[in-house]
């Protein structure tokens, strides 16, 4: 929103610059689409790229238990997760939602997958389970990892964006820029994890079957899906708005 | 809907019957099914899949950092030492590895040898490696691929063995090496060679794409696609011989986008301490200082054989 004041937001850089954790996994595709969408990216492979300048983060797919595993080990992980507190915008996807996760639930064979009909339930926050995977915990929701079970359970589906009560971070101008609520969203679920459990504050943004598959709560979107594996741009698009409006 | 990344592959004669997974809410047909093969793949990329044969060996490959295990009753020096048929794991092994662990598990099956596969894809393994460390099913074909829901990764020393392949249905490639020895020179070799000759089809003229398809054996349209994007046209990564480190950032440098690591972990003195450091090469390869602080003290490396020295040579099953 350019307006009077526009002179005090000049020093937001025009493009971005979007850090992209290159630990492990599909970050080159998440940098691919970052850059044709106008910004600029950088990757983070260790606590010395942790100095440059970086206006947003992204936390690709992969194994989420490898990329927690090396951020902690390569020192990365205190400084990320408090400028992740601190509200720095960040995308997860697939892995990288399960970094965000304040809870995190494995089925530990792999096979034990939910019955879609009752799989949401209250996120309640008292509770400290142990975690498989010891990652970022700034996002109040449960996930499940590998909630559709193995690679045979991997699969392709498309939703619409869900109908969203006043945001506190959108714009009616920045909603209007986004697709309408009829345009099909592509999902691409592999060995994807499942949103069991969402704090009252936590917006889903696609439903997918009644379960969010994408959601956002102040700074932090993740979603289950892939939007790097596809050509819509739906979720940068909002992750990118999330940056714009916190700037001014 | 177009998928970005998702290679263009000859559609398959018909399209397989998809096992119907209980979870799964929409039919795929063959070409959402193979992209969803190829980006497990991607997902695997900058990491290392490690060898395992037991749970507990699986559990530390785990926690050490491992994006995936390939289960299997005996690693490649063994199997080599042993000599005689080598042939598709028990599958009650398989399982109690599918349970010990929360990451991918991959599996071997022999080349050719389509029953193998059904059965791996029976109890839902993750990625089916139809592999030359085993005996070989068949010396004629291998296995269609197409046919299958789950997921192939074969084995390549050159261009041509990759696009076979390829077209056959696999949707990762990993170079074969030589397994079991502890001698990354085959790695090498086989890398170099893929990227010489992908290096070498970009600056063709269209009209000589024709005449090198049938040079290499291998379908036109596949190798338009190497031409125009120069690089396969599915993830690839670097397998045989790797049993340190540099070893794999040596890979990495070379253009692998992750590494396979057989007998090197579990045949070396400190296999949790030699996994994590391969692991951490594998992510900062380029980072000589760090490399350098991963190689200090990780204990005896696997003896090795040098590959000059060996009589069963596994690189030349499968052309």
């Amino acid at each position: 929103m350019l307006s009077a004041n526009s002179s005090t937001t000049a020093a937001v850089p025009e493009s971005p610059t979007v850090a992209v954790l290159a630990l492990q996994g599909a970050f080159v595709e998440h940098e691919r689409k970052l850059t044709q969408l106008g910004c600029k990216t950088t990757q983070l492979r260790q606590k010395a790229d942790l100095q440059q300048h970086f206006d947003a983060l992204v936390l690709p797919g992969g194994e989420s238990t490898v990329q927690a595993k090396l951020l902690h080990e390569l020192e990365m992980f205190d400084p990320l997760q408090a400028r992740i507190a601190s509200g720095l915008p960040v995308l997860g996807t697939c892995a990288g939602l399960i970094l965000l996760a304040q809870q995190v639930q494995s089925a530990s064979d792999g096979r034990a997958v939910l019955d879609s009909a009752s799989a949401l339930s209250a996120f309640d926050e008292s509770t400290h389970p142990a975690s498989p995977v010891n990652g970022f915990r700034t996002l109040p929701i449960t996930v499940l990892r590998n909630g559709y079970g193995r690679q045979l359970g991997s699969f392709v589906a498309e939703a619409v964006l869900a109908t969203r009560t006043p945001s506190p971070s959108l714009s009616p101008a920045a909603e209007n820029s986004l697709p309408a609520h009829t345009q099909k969203i592509p999902l691409v679920c592999i060995r994807a994890p499942r949103i069991t459990a969402l704090s009252s504050e936590v917006q889903p943004l696609i439903m997918l079957n009644d379960e969010p598959v994408a959601v956002q709560y102040n700074n932090q979107i993740g979603c289950t899906f892939h939007p790097e594996l596809t050509d819509d741009d739906t979720i940068y698009r909002l992750f990118l708005k999330c940056f714009n409006e916190q700037k001014q | 809907m177009t998928m970005q990344t998702a290679p263009t592959v000859p559609s398959a004669p018909s399209a397989p019957s998809t096992p119907s997974t209980p979870s799964a809410p929409v039919a795929h047909t063959f070409a959402e099914r193979h992209a969803l093969n190829c980006q497990l793949a991607q997902m695997l990329k900058g990491g290392v899949i490690m060898d395992v044969t037991t749970p507990e060996q699986a559990r530390i490959a785990e926690d050490a950092g491992a994006c995936a295990v390939m289960a299997l009753e005996r690693i490649p020096a063994d199997i080599r030492a042993a000599g005689g048929v080598s042939r598709m794991s028990d599958p009650a092994m398989i399982k109690g590895i599918q349970d010990a662990v929360t990451i991918p598990v991959m599996a071997k099956c022999r080349i050719g040898h389509f029953a193998e596969a059904q059965i791996l894809q029976a109890i839902e393994i993750d990625y089916i490696d139809e592999s030359e460390v085993l005996s070989p099913a068949d010396d004629t074909y291998h296995i269609d691929k197409t046919a299958f829901a789950v997921p192939f990764v074969c084995g390549a020393r050159n261009l041509g063995e990759a696009l076979r392949r390829i077209q056959e249905g696999a949707t990762m490639i990993r170079t074969k090496g030589e397994p079991g020895t502890g001698d990354v020179v085959q790695a090498v070799r086989h890398m170099r060679m893929m990227n010489a000759e992908i290096a070498r089809v970009t600056t063709m003229r269209p009209d000589e794409l024709f005449e090198e398809a049938k040079r290499l054996q291998v379908p036109y349209d596949l190798l338009k696609l190497v031409h125009d994007t120069g690089r396969l046209p599915v993830v690839n990564f670097a397998a045989g011989g790797i049993a340190t480190p540099a070893d794999a950032a040596l890979m990495m440098q070379l253009g692998a986008e992750g590494v396979f690591v057989g007998s090197g972990i579990f045949k070396s003195g400190n296999p949790a301490q030699r996994a994590a450091a391969i692991v951490k090469a594998v992510s900062n390869f380029t980072d000589a200082e760090m490399l350098a602080s991963l190689s200090e003290n990780l204990g005896e490396a696997m003896v090795g054989i040098n590959a000059d020295e060996i009589e069963l040579i596994m690189e030349a099953r499968g052309q």
